[in-house]
């Protein structure tokens, strides 16, 4: 790969097959560290197909996935997550019937070293009681740095969409993770707020030390905010480079940018 | 021996087969287990059991009277107890199921009291066939299949029950209604929205299910002469059993099933007759089986979720 | 007075009041109503346990009969004294090495629980693969499978006679401490962040697997411990009942508890204790309906049936008309009691 900055993830000749639908087919990329990188292509591409290998749900048909120079090939979805990636959703998912905090809390528990039946006695599994409620505090510090504290105590599925983007994100990041993949993060959002999306994903990167991948349609967020394009089609990549460089490739122009009704139908799902 | 197991097998397998097919329709067109459908089934061989044996009506007549009762019954539970809660989670429609078919056998505790009563079955259905006089004694020695026994009703139970699957297959596949059944049971939205009148749909799968199972009740009267209000649990869940194992949604899957499970039954208990005792259990260990190897079902199609 | 001090107040006044209950009913009240009180407190045993699996994890399970029967039979045969079982086998002898098996009631309880969820734990691993409606037929077969192992199993288990003359152990003090232990543990358990992944397992299992959880490890292990209280509840029946024998354990068993349950409102502790209140005691006055009863001169014949039949009917109106039941999952608090919706939490629910 030619990016001067050491690879953090990387996919080596992935393939994955649903039956006779090829997905992926032969896939081979790398995120660097500490970067923004976007993976862009027309519907169908194969993008969420990407980030479902790369997050444990499918395992791919052939090919390996490293993360900072461990296989992770493979692996079930919440050991990936172990590993330090977490994600987020294109049709946002929450835990609707929990609180804001609570979907917070959750999030914390991958990192949590009390067994849960500790949660018994706070006075014989002190260490616990500590934990536990260092979790809550934590929680709500996070909350606070994203300016949802003060729905803290909401039921989720109440908050605005937006809100509920935010909150999606806010949960990861509770799984303290070093690499975030954001699956559509400006899907249902007007002008105004994608353009607050992009100063919000690279603060996020700067603040939680994090790298990022997203998936993006919003050709604005996606020129905005990634230092790093890749693009698919029909399950294969056909052109990567910067912003600058993307925006002038004929083949995505061809496939994708050139006909922009193209992006805008992508938005319906 | 080994001609009259065939025969018992296939019989019980034929009539599993005809209630899973209710079961099979209603799931893969809604994804509910109606719990209810072995109490149709037990409704139906009730209401053969009053017409013909307490009111003296000609069979013909009973059985059709049976089969409308029956039928308009499975309308009333999904009109009833299914259809106000088609957006709830499917888990409420499967409660509401439970308590139907609870509601059902206690219904006919109350109504039909509790006892069995026996059914007087058709002299024609039940005076041994004349084998002998078919086939050469010394042909069934030579083959050592032995003396066997069969009445008409043994063979007539397959034969109707086969017939009545064919009619099913011809309806689903070859009519007009029957497409919108297997539209709804892939999408059942994009088809309210292609202008199906959903409702109906679903309600001619309960009534064709609730028809078959009436059929396979009043059979099932006729080879075990007795009803009594909880006869249609056990047969009701092996026939789920049979639903599964067959690929649920697939209606020569649930025939399939039907059938297996039916010589399962029999054989294992005739080769092994000490385990007799747990012959209601082999449906269940099948299951139970069927599921850890190939959750689909031997027919079924792979339904996975949208991440 | 702050709130917290009111609670506290009042905390103690009503578990002080419920203690003089337990000491005064068995002088004044007669054995068939402290019979009823007694099945309340098992009930709600019963219930918690389900609204763990069902209700809080969200697996759909309707195998609660057959691990209550495993509860019932393990208490029951370590309880029985030798010389009594030494006289029950008739139909073929008792396996040698179970007579002279012995343990004192409280352990048996404990162990009759630890044996059904050891066995809830075997089935666990490979039924909890399958998701929703598949799982509860499947855990219906087992429960199934094991009612059938019970009554052919004559050599340990007397068959379908029975087990009979089980010494009535049960009495108020032992349910509702069992039912008190049971509500610490559950209150404790759903108030900690494993609580929280119970409801996020219930609520989107692949948003709860990319936030690390092993899924399939949770739901085993919830399921574990709601066979565990389901094998608790069946041995305090039986030491209360005093016979126990297969037909006890029949879907009917689990239908009452699922009904429990939902009328309550699927997980809410506080809805599963009202839930059994309200059931059990339906379950016993609408006994009325099936005996011949007399208003003035008029005898009316008892009904057979009857009374499941109102049952199911209830059944099929609160899961059409109230599919939150009584509490929704909202839990009791003195707070919400006294109408303070402060706390946001307590307000949901009500959908």
């Amino acid at each position: 790969m030619k990016s001067e900055k050491k690879n953090v993830l990387e996919l080596e000749r992935v393939s994955m097959r649903f039956g006779g639908l090829t997905a992926v087919n032969d896939l081979s990329l790398g995120v660097p560290e500490g970067g923004i990188t976007g993976l862009i292509g027309p519907n169908g591409a194969g993008k969420t197909t990407v980030f479902n290998v790369i997050t444990g749900f499918y395992k791919p048909t052939s090919g390996s996935v490293s993360f900072a120079g461990q296989a992770i090939t493979g692996l079930p979805p919440h050991r990936v997550c172990k590993a330090g990636l977490s994600r987020t959703f294109q049709n946002i998912r929450l835990f609707h019937n929990g609180t804001v905090l609570e979907n917070v809390m959750t999030g914390s528990y991958v990192r949590q070293n009390g067994a849960w039946w500790e949660c018994l006695s706070p006075f014989i599994f002190r260490c616990a009681a500590i934990e536990e409620r260092e979790i809550r505090e934590s929680s709500l510090a996070l909350l606070d740095r994203l300016g949802l504290a003060a729905q803290a105590g909401v039921l989720s599925s109440s908050l605005p969409y937006g809100a509920q983007r935010r909150l999606e994100i806010a949960r990861a990041l509770a799984t303290k993770p070093r690499f975030l993949l954001l699956d559509e993060p400006a899907a249902g959002m007007n002008p105004q707020e994608s353009a607050e999306l992009l100063n919000f994903i690279r603060r996020l990167r700067d603040e939680f030390e994090l790298t990022i991948f997203l998936i993006e349609h919003d050709m604005k967020v996606v020129m905005g905010v990634c230092e790093h394009i890749w693009v698919m089609d029909m399950g294969a990549l056909i052109a990567e480079g910067a912003p600058a460089e993307i925006r002038e490739n004929h083949r995505v122009i061809e496939a994708y940018l050139g006909k922009p009704d193209d992006g805008e139908a992508g938005r319906c799902k | 021996m080994f001609v009259q197991n065939f025969f018992n097998a296939l019989g019980l397998g034929a009539l599993y087969g005809l209630i899973a097919v209710g079961y099979t329709m209603v799931y893969g067109i809604l994804r509910l287990i109606n719990f209810a459908h072995g109490d149709i089934f037990m409704l139906g061989a009730y209401f053969v059991f009053f017409a013909t044996i307490q009111y003296k009506l000609p069979w013909a007549l009973g059985v059709a009277l049976a089969i409308g009762g029956a039928t308009l019954c499975g309308l009333l539970v999904d009109r009833i107890a299914y259809r106000p809660l088609r957006g709830a989670p499917r888990i409420s429609a499967l409660i509401s199921a439970i308590g139907v078919s609870f509601f059902l056998q206690n219904l006919g505790v109350v109504v039909f009291t509790g006892m069995p009563r026996a059914v007087i079955r058709p002299r024609e259905l039940t005076n041994p066939l004349p084998i002998k006089d078919i086939i050469p004694l010394e042909f069934l020695q030579a083959g050592r299949i032995g003396e066997v026994r069969l009445i008409p009703l043994a063979i007539w139970v397959p034969v109707v029950s086969f017939l009545l699957v064919a009619v099913l297959l011809w309806i689903v596949y070859k009519t007009k209604p029957g497409l919108a059944m297997r539209a709804i049971s892939r999408d059942i939205e994009t088809t309210r929205l292609m202008g199906v009148s959903v409702d109906r749909v679903i309600a001619l799968t309960f009534a064709l299910g609730s028809a078959l199972a009436a059929f396979a009740g009043i059979m099932w009267a006729l080879r075990y002469p007795r009803v009594e209000p909880f006869m249609g649990v056990i047969p009701g869940f092996k026939a789920f059993i049979a639903a599964v194992f067959g690929g649920i949604g697939s209606i020569p899957g649930a025939m399939i099933g039907g059938l297996i499970l039916g010589f399962v039954e029999i054989m294992s208990v005739a080769f092994f007759p000490h385990l007799s005792g747990y012959r209601d259990a082999f449906a269940f260990i099948l299951l139970i089986f069927i599921l850890l190897v190939k959750p689909t079902g031997l027919l079924g199609e792979r339904m996975e979720e949208k991440i | 007075m702050s709130n917290g001090t009111r609670n506290a107040i009042l905390n103690f006044l009503a578990v002080g009041g419920f203690v003089y209950f337990l000491w005064w009913a068995p002088e004044n009240l007669d054995g068939y109503k402290l019979r009823i009180i007694n099945l309340i407190a098992i009930n709600a045993i019963l219930g918690l346990s389900l609204n763990l699996v069902y209700g809080m994890t969200g697996m759909f399970s309707l195998g609660h009969a057959g691990f209550m029967a495993i509860g019932a039979y393990v208490s029951a045969l370590l309880v029985l004294t030798p010389g009594q079982k030494a006289t029950m086998w008739i139909l073929e002898p008792m396996v040698p090495w179970l007579l002279n098996l012995h343990a004192p009631f409280l352990i048996s309880l404990v162990l009759g629980g630890a044996a059904a969820a050891f066995v809830g734990c075997l089935i666990a691993l490979p039924v909890l693969r399958l998701g929703g409606d598949y799982l509860g037929i499947a855990t219906l077969g087992f429960a199934e499978v094991i009612r059938i192992l019970i009554a052919n199993l004559i050599p340990i288990t007397n068959g379908s006679l029975g087990l009979k003359g089980i010494p009535a152990h049960t009495d108020l003090w032992m349910s509702y401490g069992c039912l008190g232990a049971v509500l610490f543990f559950m209150v404790r358990l759903m108030n900690s962040n494993f609580g929280n992944v119970l409801r996020a397992v219930r609520d989107d299992e692949v948003a709860a697997k990319t936030m690390g959880i092993d899924t399939f490890k949770i739901r085993v292990l919830a399921f574990t411990i709601g066979c565990f209280g389901g094998g608790l509840g069946g041995a305090l029946l039986g030491n209360l009942l005093t016979t126990i024998d297969p037909r006890m354990f029949m879907f009917i068993q689990t239908f009452n508890i699922l009904m429990i349950v939902v009328v309550g409102g699927l997980g809410s502790m506080t809805g599963t204790i009202m839930g059994s209140v309200f059931v059990t005691t339906m379950l016993e006055w609408l006994r009325i309906t099936e005996s011949p009863m007399t208003i003035g001169s008029l005898r009316i014949p008892g009904i057979p049936g009857m009374r499941m039949l109102i049952f199911s009917l209830l059944l099929i109106a609160v899961i059409i008309f109230r599919s939150q039941g009584i509490m929704g999952t909202r839990e009791f608090s003195w707070n919400w009691f006294f109408g303070d919706w402060g706390d946001g939490r307590k307000a949901k629910g009500a959908r």
